[in-house]
């Protein structure tokens, strides 16, 4: 593999004074119907960073996550590469390089696993580079090449996670939200996937903001961590001292 | 041109069949019985793959919006007005020759455009405010759309269009001018291919290969099954899920004007109730292939057809709607998810 996927973030000169950050959350509400999930929480993610959101069932976790792509409604500021994103329509968003894995995969079942692909690349026009990152991304996910020809639906539960995530790649974003990725799929599976994000996407430079369950795997390849409970950041730190703190171990690694 | 009419009228009454003509040689013993056979198919055929293109328009709205658009049978019968309207403003009928050939392509493609048009306005009027609502309130809107289209078309039979007498009431079927000539386009033994047979196999084969070529291999074609099966997905891509499915209005729309101008050739008259038999058959063709399913729409349609031609050949014409619907009943019932139907929800 020669150039990344899509590692494109370029952080503005550094010539003194603290970098922006690429995506910065601030004061996010949102609400189902009548009940509030999330109280306005502040998340900033840099570039070059992964950055994981912990908490349990219900916490808001992934609510955050659609509510920055735009899918959901909500109030508070988002910014994504110095810009308001928070009046984009969804696919507006994709198109500024800010892409979600979503939970569940979400993938297309009767399209076939090269069709998804190129749905992924739904907002490029460039025949010639999307083939090319299509190649790439059957190098770092041999199995999808070989079930190119088949349907997304017909996929396992992690053979559909690279999938997305292969699908998510091919818009070139400068910034990936995977929601759950280790959600119901087998063990070795998880370790391989998350191997990938950090020792392939993250080190040619891709920047990941992670939503797990799974706290102990995130924060072991996390940079920094927020842990959510009942739609409030209760913590923040950096991956390493969140794993050492005796609430987070209590809470989420007991 | 009073006998046109009056011939019109006639046929009008007989719920706008015209096969019920063709029904009597069968029990008159003119024709051998396999001639009889082989002209009863060939009608069955022929209004089978009109049928089959109106039923698209309903299958692929279905498929994206899970709506029953009601509206698209009276959308095909306003689209038969302004068919009209087009060939008597403009003479078309009296063109010769090439001419008449470039009248036919020019009425064609404008009735396309016309109902694509006005598909695509009805949802963004109608259905698209209602997205996030009840599938009720859709389908209710859906029929509310129908009731308008019908009384547009009641208003606009009564504008004069040039090429019928004065004096009919906008309700009376209007007699459709014959843009193709009678005589047939071949006859083997005694069964005759008329020149409209051979028309609606030009216009209809080549919309359905196109229309799978777009679906299959165009960009456009895999975002709209892309959102059909995962809005929420396919706007996590980038794709303009609105946008999609506005040209699957469009497209379907435009598919049931190429139809409507070919049944009103087929059938020689318009009239504003046309658009609820022309939806029936078309409906019922979509949910007998598996509604949302698009070669499923083409089969039904296809089926409905033969079905309809033979039982008016072998029973009579009186007997035909318990015959399809006697069908489509046990179908269901049998196979709930119509012929070609998804058996089983996928994995997710």
């Amino acid at each position: 593999m020669t150039s990344a996927v899509s590692a494109t973030s370029s952080p503005a000169p550094q010539s003194g004074g603290p970098r922006a950050p690429l995506l910065r959350v601030h004061g996010l509400k949102c609400s189902y119907g009548q009940a509030q999930v999330l109280h306005g929480i502040d998340i900033e993610v840099f570039a070059g960073e992964i950055v994981s959101i912990i908490g349990a069932n219900g916490a808001g976790k992934s609510t955050t996550l659609m509510c920055v792509s735009r899918i959901n409604r909500s109030s508070g500021s988002i910014e994504f590469n110095g810009a308001s994103i928070a009046s984009l329509p969804p696919e507006q968003v994709v198109r500024q390089g800010l892409v979600q894995v979503p939970e569940g995969r979400r993938i297309f079942p009767r399209l076939t696993v090269r069709e998804n692909l190129e749905m992924g690349a739904f907002i490029r026009s460039d025949k010639d580079g999307i083939e090319s990152d299509l190649q790439r991304i059957f190098e770092m996910f041999p199995i999808l090449k070989d079930r190119a020809l088949q349907q997304g639906g017909t996929l396992s539960g992690g053979e559909q996670q690279m999938l997305a995530i292969g699908r998510a790649l091919m818009s070139r974003p400068k910034m990936l939200m995977m929601d759950e990725p280790s959600m119901g799929i087998a063990p070795i599976l998880v370790a391989k996937i998350f191997d990938t994000v950090k020792n392939v996407l993250n080190a040619q430079g891709m920047t990941i903001l992670l939503v797990e369950q799974n706290a102990n795997a995130a924060l072991r390849m996390s940079n920094r961590a927020y842990v959510l409970e009942t739609g409030n950041v209760v913590l923040t730190g950096s991956g390493q001292d969140l794993l050492r703190d005796p609430r987070v171990r209590e809470a989420y690694l007991g | 041109m009073q006998q046109t009419v009056a011939a019109a009228e006639f046929l009008a009454a007989c719920a706008l069949s015209r096969v019920d003509a063709v029904g009597g040689f069968a029990r008159d013993g003119l024709l051998s019985s396999q001639e009889v056979f082989t002209q009863q198919l060939v009608t069955g055929l022929s209004n089978g793959m009109i049928i089959a293109l109106i039923a698209i328009g309903y299958t692929m709205v279905y498929g994206i919006i899970e709506l029953i658009n009601f509206a698209h049978g009276d959308l095909c019968m306003l689209g038969a007005y302004f068919a009209l309207t087009v060939v008597g403003a403009l003479g078309v009928d009296q063109w010769a020759g090439t001419g008449g050939i470039m009248g036919l392509v020019l009425v064609l493609v404008g009735t396309a455009a016309f109902c694509g048009s006005l598909n695509w306005s009805i949802n963004r009027l109608a259905y698209r405010p209602l997205r996030k609502a009840s599938k009720l309130s859709l389908l209710v809107s859906a029929i509310g759309a129908s009731f308008i289209l019908v009384n547009l078309g009641l208003f606009w039979g009564g504008l004069p269009m040039d090429v019928f007498a004065d004096g009919t009431s906008s309700a009376a079927p209007k007699a459709f001018p014959a843009l193709v000539s009678a005589a047939p386009a071949a006859q083997i033994g005694d069964v005759i291919y008329s020149r409209t047979d051979l028309l609606v196999l030009c216009v209809t084969l080549p919309l359905m290969v196109a229309l799978t070529y777009l679906v299959r291999f165009t960009k456009l074609g895999k975002a709209m099954r892309a959102v059909a099966q995962n809005p929420t997905g396919a706007s996590l891509m980038g794709i303009d899920v609105e946008r999609v499915i506005g040209a699957s209005f469009f497209i379907g729309g435009s598919l049931g004007g190429f139809a409507t101008v070919v049944y009103s050739l087929y059938n020689q008259t318009v009239s504003f109730q046309m658009g609820y038999r022309m939806g029936m058959d078309a409906f019922i063709a979509a949910v007998l292939g598996g509604i949302g399913n698009l070669p499923g729409a083409v089969l039904g349609g296809i089926l409905i057809g033969v079905i309809r031609s033979m039982s008016d050949g072998y029973l009579e014409a009186r007997w035909t709607n318990t015959v399809v619907f006697g069908i489509l009943i046990l179908i269901l019932v049998f196979r709930p998810s119509g012929l070609l139907g998804a058996k089983l929800r996928e994995k997710v």
